[in-house]
């Protein structure tokens, strides 16, 4: 039998000891709920199971060239992060809660909150969370908490996939959720400032947001303030190798999908959900936080801290009810963000940014392809209005081996001939042309 | 050892990026860009190789050492199932491709292993339909928690309570509180079962259900389990199985055989995926015919053609409670895992690691305090009571004596409801030497408790560091690096 290492005879043997039989270790189960066999199949050999999996991963068409992006981006990789994050020092270890034999997981997490933080320029972060998405429910929950206050504003130049999380996450609790509809492509201000008032938790915004536009929230910060709410901005990390920070512009609390910093895209998880916070707001954090200390002899160490906020210790008092975090993609975060360093991210965000305005030109030198809002700057996504419905372009360009980007009319009335292009450092200007190409041939047929 | 920051040297890089290919580079509003690059730190590839080879050299794991950590379930994780998740065809497969047209087509592969899945969990647990989008097992606590309250709202009940026993995991009264809900706490009897009178006497229409974990957090099983869901039923509540210990009943019972409508499994511990040093998991939840149409969309369909697609139009489902399919890749492990296991193999793993954990019981239950004296299931629960009574070592000293011995300490403390407890979980990959040499450390230790009792409380010695100062981690909080200046303050 596969990994179970005991033989019959010392089976045998343990059972003489305990001086009971198999049966008898089974008898509590009531025995008309005993199972008389599962209907499962036979168990495969190793040499079965790989060539059964490997036939099943060629029914997924992986050869697309992607400018599909919404959150979720087709970044290059350097092989050091897998090569380090796969030893099984890390992967089959669990949460540090014995520190002395834990201090390799807990080291990598305080750098992973120590990169966190001078990304976003906030003070402190947590040890990561599931994703983008329940990151941003944490950190409304975290709003809500701080403020003692139900209502929270969201735009919607948010991620609507995580707008419709949120939605979910709040239906049975009592939380006035309200959403401004952007202006032009940006959070729209007016809408935001008139539901604004002291009974607000948070205002939840998006830097680029889910069209690509980038944004400048001081304005927002400072209004939020003046009422004594907070400000929450989503950010997509790599954009901030070169944008302005959540906390430059004044925000609260950081959060984002991780997923760019080194993970592969795997259908869509596991991801990574990063947050960063002012220090005042620390104790109302979710989730594992890392801290830095000493043993008996003064030498450095790291253990979890502040775990009185926590579950296992509050119950049903306590900020949130997670309990594993992402440490694993959290430690390829690092990874990746150590390889590429200071430098590296910089260009990295810059090379998008440049390829991103290079597919623009291109795909509106186009005939009847239009920029869809005015707004002047954008990073690595823009959205481009088609002459006729984005989805069936869209749906063109796969037969020529594009996912040339995501129709906007899925969660946007009025934007059925818009599509959502997205361009990272991976692809190549050949490409790039080669796709402007294809739409163009797709437009005149 | 040093951190990475302070290994950085100015100007030295790790990896080259891509080439700039294209004809300009942007220049973008001052206004909107950063004022300095992010202070990340300045390493060669192999600077930073070297850096987390030392830091993984720090950590004990199953690769490395035996883990009995209680309710943690450290199994071994097959390397198989790594090599088939890192396949292009699903570590590149974009999350978004099936929401464009004929986008579906494009990832029948990855369909297929979530379609599969879902009848394979549902054998296994004798539940009618499964969603694969908690990330977590709390996570799937709360989906589930959501579900219960979909279906009262649907029903029309005015519901407010979840009874939970007062020996469950934390998460479990977390979870139900976010959900939005009064959590009462169930206590237990002398046999470290849940109450039953009590439990009568708590049992009114404002009951939404109970969250029972099955063997419980001491490793019994309940036998009155089916009477307990009876029970809830009849004020029309709703059961939850917390599946963090299913790997001691998995091909023994179900379940939903058993009585429970809403379950959730953490892949993690019961089908082998890697716990990652605190993650990521999956907590796949599901759930009894009556609640399936509550189930999160999209949900994985077989068409008649043999095709698999996503089914969004579900009028009373909860809604997203992921932006996609859940943790696609853990699944996958999992799924290699039942898949080689098979229909015999999984009814042995619940046997050895019962086996493996009465074993250990047997052999040691004469030197330390046992929770209750009773076979148990899949983990032991041992107390140090007496010995702390006696000679002042207590279950933590005892957990550091076992580091010095090469062995990661059982789960301390946990649960609640025992005093100086010490949590064994062996699993059924271990072998019987392995079990005789932790047995012959922990008999040592009790030993050495009555003989040299100051030798445990300066344990570990052999760690690259001592115990650590955690109240010194609280009070001078340090979460994130500050470069100091030569005067010792904070460089701004």
């Amino acid at each position: 039998m596969p990994f179970i290492a005991n033989t019959d005879e010392q089976r045998r043997e343990m059972l003489a000891a305990i001086g009971l039989s198999m049966d008898d270790l089974f008898a509590a189960i009531p025995p008309a709920a005993r199972c008389q066999g599962l209907n499962l199949p036979k168990g495969l050999s190793e040499q079965a199971v790989r060539s059964r999996l490997a036939d099943i991963a060629a029914k997924n068409h992986i050869d697309l060239t992607l400018f599909l992006g919404g959150g979720f981006y087709d970044h290059f990789i350097p092989a050091a992060v897998s090569a380090l994050a796969s030893r099984g020092e890390f992967y089959t270890a669990y949460t540090p809660y014995q520190p002395e034999v834990s201090q390799g997981t807990l080291q990598a997490i305080y750098e992973y909150q120590s990169m966190i933080c001078r990304l976003t320029e906030l003070d402190v972060a947590n040890a990561s969370l599931y994703d983008g998405g329940t990151a941003i429910y944490e950190a409304m929950m975290m709003a809500m908490n701080a403020t003692d206050r139900s209502k929270v504003i969201v735009d919607d130049s948010v991620n609507p996939i995580y707008r419709v999380m949120l939605e979910s996450y709040t239906r049975n609790l009592h939380i006035e959720l309200v959403t401004s509809t952007n202006a032009g492509g940006h959070a729209n201000r007016a809408e935001i400032l008139a539901a604004l008032d002291n009974r607000t938790a948070a205002v939840i915004v998006q830097n680029p947001n889910f069209f690509g536009c980038i944004e400048e929230f001081s304005d927002l910060a400072e209004a939020a303030h003046a009422v004594g709410a907070l400000l929450i901005v989503s950010c997509y990390p790599i954009s901030l190798g070169i944008l302005k920070t959540p906390g430059a512009m004044g925000a609260d609390i950081a959060v984002g999908e991780g997923q760019s910093l080194g993970l592969s895209m795997s259908f869509g998880g596991p991801y990574l959900g990063f947050m960063a916070a002012r220090e005042k707001l620390v104790r109302k954090m979710p989730g594992r936080i890392v801290g830095e200390t000493v043993d008996g002899q003064g030498r450095r160490g790291f253990v979890l801290t502040l775990q009185a906020r926590e579950q296992h210790i509050k119950r049903e008092r306590a900020t949130s009810n997670i309990c594993s975090n992402e440490a694993l993609c959290a430690l390829s975060a690092t990874l990746y963000l150590s390889l590429l360093g200071k430098e590296g991210l910089r260009e990295t965000a810059q090379l998008c940014a440049d390829k991103a305005s290079y597919a623009y030109q291109r795909l509106t030198a186009i005939p009847g392809v239009k920029p869809h809002f005015r707004a002047k700057w954008f990073f690595n996504e823009f959205v481009l209005d088609l002459p006729c419905e984005a989805s069936e372009v869209i749906g063109r360009l796969i037969e020529r081996g594009f996912a040339a980007g995501f129709p906007l009319s899925r969660y946007y009335e009025g934007m059925s001939n818009c599509m959502l292009v997205a361009v990272t450092e991976k692809r190549t200007k050949t490409e790039i042309g080669m796709l402007a190409e294809a739409l163009e041939a797709v437009l005149c047929n | 050892m040093q951190l990475i920051f302070e290994k950085s040297v100015p100007g030295r890089r790790g990896i080259r990026v891509a080439e700039q290919d294209v004809p300009d580079s942007i220049n973008l509003n001052a206004g909107l860009l950063r004022e300095t690059p992010a202070d990340l730190p300045e390493l060669s590839e192999l600077d930073v190789v070297r850096h987390f080879t030392a830091l993984s050299r720090r950590n004990f794991s199953v690769d490395s050492h035996f883990y009995p950590l209680g309710s943690c379930t450290m199994k071994y994780n097959p390397k198989v199932a790594e090599r088939i998740a890192g396949y292009p065809g699903f570590a590149h497969l974009h999350p978004l491709l099936p929401q464009l047209r004929l986008g579906g087509s494009l990832t029948q592969g990855a369909l297929q292993v979530m379609y599969e899945m879902d009848l394979l969990l549902r054998e296994i647990t004798g539940m009618a339909g499964f969603t694969m989008q908690p990330m977590a097992g709390a996570h799937g606590e709360l989906t589930g928690i959501m579900i219960m309250a979909a279906y009262h709202r649907a029903r029309g009940n005015r519901k407010t309570t979840v009874l939970i026993p007062d020996s469950a995991h934390g998460t479990n009264p977390a979870s139900a509180a976010i959900a939005g809900y009064t959590v009462k706490s169930v206590p237990s009897d002398a046999s470290g079962g849940m109450d039953l009178a009590k439990l009568r006497e708590m049992l009114t229409d404002e009951v939404a259900g109970l969250m029972l974990t099955c063997p419980n957090t001491l490793g019994l099983f309940n036998p009155h389990v089916s009477e307990i869901c009876e029970l809830i039923h009849s004020v029309d509540g709703v059961v939850y199985y917390d599946g963090a210990n299913l790997n001691a009943i998995m091909g023994k019972t179900r379940p939903g055989d058993l009585g429970f409508d809403i379950v959730h499994l953490n892949l993690h511990k019961s089908f082998a995926t890697p716990h990652g040093g605190g993650g990521p998991g999956a907590g796949p939840v599901g759930v009894a015919e009556r609640l399936v149409e509550f189930l999160p969309v999209s949900v994985v369909v077989k068409r008649e053609d043999g095709t698999y697609a996503l089914e969004y139009d579900r009028p009373n489902s909860i809604g997203y409670i992921a932006p996609f399919y859940g943790n696609f890749a853990v699944v996958l492990r999992a799924y290699v895992y039942i898949l080689m296991l098979g229909r015999e193999g999984i009814e042995r793993v619940a046997e050895n690691a019962v086996l493996n954990a009465n074993y250990v019981l047997a052999k040691l239950k004469d030197l330390y305090d046992v929770a209750v004296d009773l076979p148990c299931m899949h983990e032991c629960v041992l107390s140090a009571e007496t010995l702390a009574k006696d000679c002042g070592v207590r279950a933590l000293d005892i957990s550091k004596g076992l580091i010095d011995r090469g062995f990661h300490p059982p789960t301390v403390y946990f649960p609640l409801t025992v005093h100086e407890a010490l949590m064994v979980e062996p699993t059924e990959t271990e072998s019987k030497e392995t079990l005789d040499a932790f047995i012959a450390a922990m008999r040592e230790l009790a030993e050495l408790a009555h003989t040299n009792p100051e030798a445990l409380h300066e344990a570990p010695v052999s760690t690259p560091v001592g115990r650590l100062n955690e109240t010194k981690a609280a009070r001078d909080l340090n979460i994130a690096y500050t470069p100091l200046c030569d005067c010792g303050n904070p460089l701004e």
